[in-house]
Parts: C-alpha cells; sequence; structure tokens
C-alpha cells in the first residue's frame, strides 16, 4: 500500500493531520500499537519540521506486511550542518516554533530514537530528504 | 486517581469527556514542550500543559495520551475541543498554576513518569 500527502509550510494550524490520517491507517491494519507509537512519533516530528522549517513538503508512506517505510521530502532550504541538527537540543527553531511546543532542538533525536534505519540527505540550500524505516515485530 | 477525583482536586471544569470521568490514571507529565512529551513511552498518562494550542491535542492523539489538564485558566478553542472529542480525549481546566496543580496532583498520589 502507498500513501500520499502533502504538507504545507508554516501551517500551524494543521501541522500533525497527515501524521493523524496515517496513524488512522496503521490502526485500521491492526499494527501493533507499540510499533504504531513508534511510527507515529518520529512521523509526527518530521511533520512538524517540515511546517517549521521548510518551503513545503511530502509525506510517503510505503506498507508491506514486515515493514513500514516513511520518505519525508521538502523543498529546501536544506539542513547546513546536519551532524549540529541531529545534536539534542541543537535548534534554529523561530519563536513562532516554539510557541507552538516544539523547536527544543528534540525532533531529529526524537526520530532517530524512534526508527530502525534513519537516512538524511541534505545540504544547504538544497531539499532534504529524510528516509526512516520501520521493522514490524509481529507483522503487518 | 480518577479523573473525577483530578478535576475536585484541582477545582477544575471539564470541557470535553464527562462521561470518562470514572477512567482511572496513574501518572501525570508537566510540560509545555511537545516534544518532551512525545518521549514518553507510558500512555495512563495525565497531561498538565499551559500550550493551549492545536499542537497539545496532537500531541495527546499521537502519544495515546487520552485526558490533559490545561493550567493557568488556559481556554482551549473550539477546533481544540472538537479534535478532543474525535480522538475521546478529555479536556479538564484550572486555574491552578502548573505548580499548584502538579504539587496537588502528586500530593495526592498521581505518580510521575521519571
Amino acid at each position: 500500500m502507498h500513501l500520499n500527502y502533502s504538507v504545507k509550510a508554516r501551517d500551524f494550524t494543521s501541522a500533525g493531520s497527515v501524521s493523524s490520517a496515517i496513524k488512522k491507517v496503521l490502526k485500521q491494519l491492526n499494527i501493533p500499537p507499540a510499533d504504531i507509537k513508534r511510527i507515529i512519533v518520529a512521523l509526527y516530528e518530521a511533520e512538524v519540521n517540515i511546517v517549521a522549517h521548510s518551503y513545503g513538503g511530502t509525506i510517503e508512506c510505503e506498507l508491506s506486511h514486515d515493514r513500514i517505510e516513511l520518505t519525508i521530502s521538502d523543498e529546501g532550504p536544506g539542513i547546513s550542518d546536519l551532524t549540529m541538527a541531529m545534536t539534542e537540543g541543537y535548534s534554529t527553531a523561530t519563536e513562532e516554533v516554539r510557541e507552538m511546543g516544539f523547536g527544543a532542538g528534540m525532533g531529529l533525536s526524537n526520530i532517530k530514537k524512534n526508527s530502525d534505519v534513519l537516512a538524511i540527505d541534505t545540504a544547504a540550500d538544497s531539499p532534504t530528504i529524510i528516509h526512516m524505516t520501520f521493522n514490524l515485530k509481529q507483522g503487518g | 486517581m480518577t479523573l473525577r477525583e483530578i478535576v475536585e482536586i484541582v477545582d477544575g471544569k471539564v470541557l470535553c469527556g464527562e462521561n470518562d470521568l470514572d477512567r482511572n490514571v496513574l501518572n501525570g507529565f508537566s510540560s509545555d514542550l511537545m516534544s518532551d512529551v512525545l518521549t514518553l513511552l507510558d500512555e495512563d498518562i495525565l497531561l498538565i500543559t499551559g500550550l493551549s494550542n492545536n499542537q497539545a491535542i496532537r500531541t495527546a492523539e499521537m502519544s495515546d495520551i487520552k485526558q490533559i489538564l490545561f493550567v493557568r485558566n488556559k481556554k482551549p478553542n473550539k477546533t481544540m475541543i472538537t479534535m478532543a472529542i474525535e480522538h475521546d480525549i478529555t479536556i479538564i481546566t484550572t486555574t491552578y498554576s502548573m505548580f499548584k496543580a502538579s504539587g496537588l496532583l502528586y500530593g495526592a498520589g498521581l505518580s510521575a513518569i521519571y
């Protein structure tokens, strides 16, 4: 099964609506609750990142019987220092993002903690593509 | 501790989820930082927060948290209440500060996560 959604930049009111839609699908497929939780926490952080930091992007979800793959792509502006960005507590978030309850520099480390495989392709003035793989413990 | 007891302890108002007040809650977690809430593995949690916007409800939804206490008289808007009802989340408000509400609930037996 393949799902595809677009995410608007700066739309803090709707941030999380894609994660919510995908969570519903995972529940319907009877994915184990512990897997749903880590998938959705990682996805929600990534969705908030698109809204907070990018010019807009897309979320693709590929479901198979033993794994779920999420590809979160945006149109830039890219991350110039990924090592710094992965450091817990480091943040470039605006005051607006902090007012939404995010921007403490925990997003990427929350994503890393919850995914089984994480690949981030980014550079300054470039799109960012985050690919996460989740191996399902009991199959889908 | 039941939600009904929580409402009494913080002199709270229930904005939605009135039918679930007999539900038991084991733990409390006070934070305005939603990324911190998203690190919690436990789900049997009362989220105590002063962050009154959609992301507080979304974070509870993503974390399977079924009850939120908004402190310092924060007033969730209609969209937030609609979202909460959709996901069976009970919303309670109190005029007490986060410190006072957390202290009273901890003293009455609501457990801390860490």
